[in-house]
């Protein structure tokens, strides 16, 4: 084993013949500290990978769900340093988990590259998914993360092909992040074949392991993209659960166990596919 | 482009789509192979005589081109000042430039054979434009508007529904064009296959700023071949609203890399510069950043988090600005400055009363600019507004604007 947590995750996934569950929750929704609350628990729930949504304005590739959920999050005051705080509050007791944050660019541009890039390192951070940052943009922040040994996770999607493919993978680190759709999160996958022939596709390019995200709700969901992808990304219906739970937006004693049990449930469900 | 002249203002964007430190491809990954593509047809097309020439046709015969560019005699007299001119882009059908562009991209995607449009709108002007080259087209029209200015600017949301397209509000945020942009966004992404993205000025991802920059500098090209015949010079001055800086950046252009031609910008100074969230001027007022597609000046806090904004004008209040005007600021070429919204409804009022032509509120921004400069320049001076479109969409906001008397104050709240 080396010191990667990504890699080291899904290692240890496989050795368990199963796919990763990677669980997407908003940092600062519905409060910091409800979030932090969250986070700390889902490895225990049963997620092998955290992503933790930095909330943005204008989040143009996500639906209502996630949207609402980073504009309740800053509304509360919520912010950039706040989400590294809270990676370095976890990395208190959990040393294993791998936290990918994932967002849009502004932020950490108006934050300061190398800036971010040194605290996101020192809190604990492993990897960045920044929607809005393609291949083409590599010098703003893929470069420099990668100096920082910090994974910079690609999205491929349907519309990369495969003359696009080696451009996109080249920079990538980590895992390979396939959108299951064209489309906004929130949305469902209406055809699990297609997807499973795009992954096939990809595992031609590649040797990083690849997991799958957009539209995986349910544990069936999750048990049917198991069967050909590396990792399950779950992260509206996780918001969604959490929304849920609540009552005129404020936490119940219900709110956290909602979260855990969709994440149980969906654990169970790529465990019961055997790789 | 004039690549044998290094120096030339005129040069961006480079093959990566950036105007200096500005401009660029800042798209989910989705959307990146369908920039691609479209650059690829738009450097095509632009070499096809047959798409040029069906483009010119239309220009004439459809839009009514050339603009004239007319002498506002009564206004110079009352500005006692430099000899003010109207680049009557109001004129076009439809009531504004933006079809000018919506003409240019409509053929481009007859070109790619798409068959749904989306756009985003916020005074509505684009949305009509666009809704209008889709009916002419025969092509299913889809248009993003704010669900605050759908209320504003209620007569082009009846013309767009009128023209057969389909208008959709969006309540996110401040529901005005920013949010519009998003959800046009949120649909491209979704509906890759049979969509084309017609965006209404000059930002976004490369090559939209590009693009439709060039498909509104024959606003600058006419005015200069006009004013030539008229003047037997160029102009002194050269005024324009900045929304996303289509009108402006149409109109500057030509004249980039003649520097004895000053260039203004007026943007949207809403309630006043100094009032927090209160104005949408975005290169006054912001700072460099990233949002829909390109690096620009942006309203924001210091988080990153993209401000709303504010201007009585919806097609100004939009929180960042096409990625050559920052370049265009940065570099000093252009004199970017805010214009209240007081100062641009005294300024309809007097268009209105002394001219007899009605100016869209956003052009309204540039009129204001354009009673600041003319009377501290020599009358042996000449000055030319971009008089984009025409106001008859905003005769009902005007009218309530002007029974309220807290007007222009933002603690009275607006009664719009
Ligand atoms: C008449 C008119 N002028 C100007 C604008 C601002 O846009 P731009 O800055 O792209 O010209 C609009 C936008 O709606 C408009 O309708």
């Amino acid at each position: 084993m080396n010191d990667n947590r990504i890699e080291n995750a899904f290692k240890n996934c496989a050795k368990k013949n199963r796919a990763a569950l990677v669980t997407f929750i908003t940092a600062g929704y519905p409060n910091l500290k409800t979030s932090q609350q969250i986070l700390d628990t889902l490895p225990k729930a049963g997620a092998d990978i955290i992503e933790l949504g930095m909330p943005f304005s204008d989040p143009m590739a996500d639906g209502p769900t996630i949207e609402a959920a980073g504009h309740k999050a800053l509304a509360g005051g919520h912010n950039t340093l706040k989400t590294l705080e809270m990676v370095t509050a976890f990395r208190k007791k959990d040393k294993s988990t791998p936290i990918i944050l994932m967002g849009y660019y502004n932020p950490i541009y108006v934050f300061g590259v190398e800036k971010f890039l040194k605290a996101a390192k020192k809190a604990g951070v492993d990897g960045l998914i920044i929607v809005d940052l393609p291949s083409e943009e590599d010098d703003e922040l893929c470069l420099p993360a990668i100096k920082h040994d910090i994974n910079f996770i690609r999205l491929t999607t349907p519309t990369t092909d495969d003359n696009r493919l080696p451009k996109v993978l080249k920079n990538s680190s980590g895992f390979v992040y396939y959108v299951s759709m064209t489309g906004i999160t929130g949305t469902a996958i209406s055809n699990f074949e297609k997807v499973g022939d795009a992954v096939r596709r990809l595992k031609s390019h590649t040797d990083l392991p690849i997991a799958v995200g957009f539209g995986i709700k349910t544990a069936k969901d999750a048990a049917q993209v198991a069967k050909f992808a590396d990792g399950v990304v779950v992260g509206s219906a996780l918001i969604k659960a959490l929304d849920n739970s609540l009552q005129n937006g404020n936490i119940t004693k219900n709110s956290i166990g909602a979260v855990h049990d969709l994440v149980r449930d969906l654990a169970k469900g790529i465990a019961s596919i055997k790789k | 482009m004039d690549k044998s002249k290094p120096n030339s203002l005129k040069n961006g964007p480079d093959e990566n789509g950036n105007f200096g430190n500005f401009g660029g491809r800042f798209v989910a990954e989705t959307l990146m192979p369908l920039i691609l593509e479209l650059e690829n047809e738009y450097e095509n097309a632009k070499k096809d005589p047959l798409y040029k020439a069906e483009l010119a046709k239309l220009n004439k015969d459809y839009t009514g081109r050339p603009s004239p560019l007319y002498f506002a005699e009564r206004l110079t007299k009352e500005l006692d000042g430099a000899k003010i001119y109207f680049k009557r882009e109001e004129l076009n059908h439809t009531g504004s430039h933006k079809v000018n562009n919506c003409l240019g991209q409509i053929l481009l995607a007859k070109r790619m054979g798409r068959t749904r449009i989306i756009a985003e709108t916020g005074a509505g002007q684009h949305g009509v434009a666009t809704a209008t080259v889709c009916a002419r087209f025969g092509l299913e029209c889809v248009v993003y508007m704010g669900a605050t200015d759908v209320e504003r600017q209620a007569p082009n949301v009846f013309r767009m529904k009128l023209l057969g397209a389909k208008v959709i509000p969006v309540t996110a945020g401040a529901g005005t064009l920013k949010d519009a942009m998003n959800e046009a966004l949120r649909d491209w992404v979704t509906n890759v296959d049979d969509t084309y993205y017609l965006i209404g000025t000059a930002a976004g991802p490369h090559p939209y700023p590009a693009m439709v920059r060039d498909f509104q500098s024959i606003i600058g090209e006419e005015l200069r071949e006009q004013f030539l015949e008229k003047e037997e010079n160029l102009p002194d001055a050269i005024v324009a609203c900045i929304g996303g800086g289509s009108n402006a950046i149409g109109i500057f252009h030509p004249f980039l890399d003649d520097v004895e031609v000053k260039l203004f910008g007026a943007e949207a100074g809403g309630y006043g510069i100094e009032v927090e969230n209160g104005h949408a001027a975005s290169m006054t007022g912001g700072k460099p950043g990233v949002l829909h597609g390109n690096r620009t000046y942006l309203l924001q806090d210091d988080d990153g988090q993209i401000l709303e904004g504010h201007s009585i004008s919806a097609g100004l209040d939009y929180p960042g600005v096409g990625p050559e005007h920052s370049f265009l600021k940065d570099s000093g070429r252009v004199t970017y400055a805010p214009i209240t919204d007081k100062e641009a409804l005294e300024a309809f009022q007097l268009c209105t009363k002394l001219e007899g032509i009605i100016p869209a509120l956003e052009s309204a921004h540039g009129l204001a600019q354009v009673i600041k400069i003319a009377p501290t320049m020599d009358k042996s001076q000449t000055i030319v507004l971009n008089l984009s479109g025409r106001g008859d969409k905003d005769v009902e906001t005007v009218s309530k604007l002007l029974s309220s008397k807290d007007f222009g104050d933002k603690n009275a709240g607006e009664e719009l």
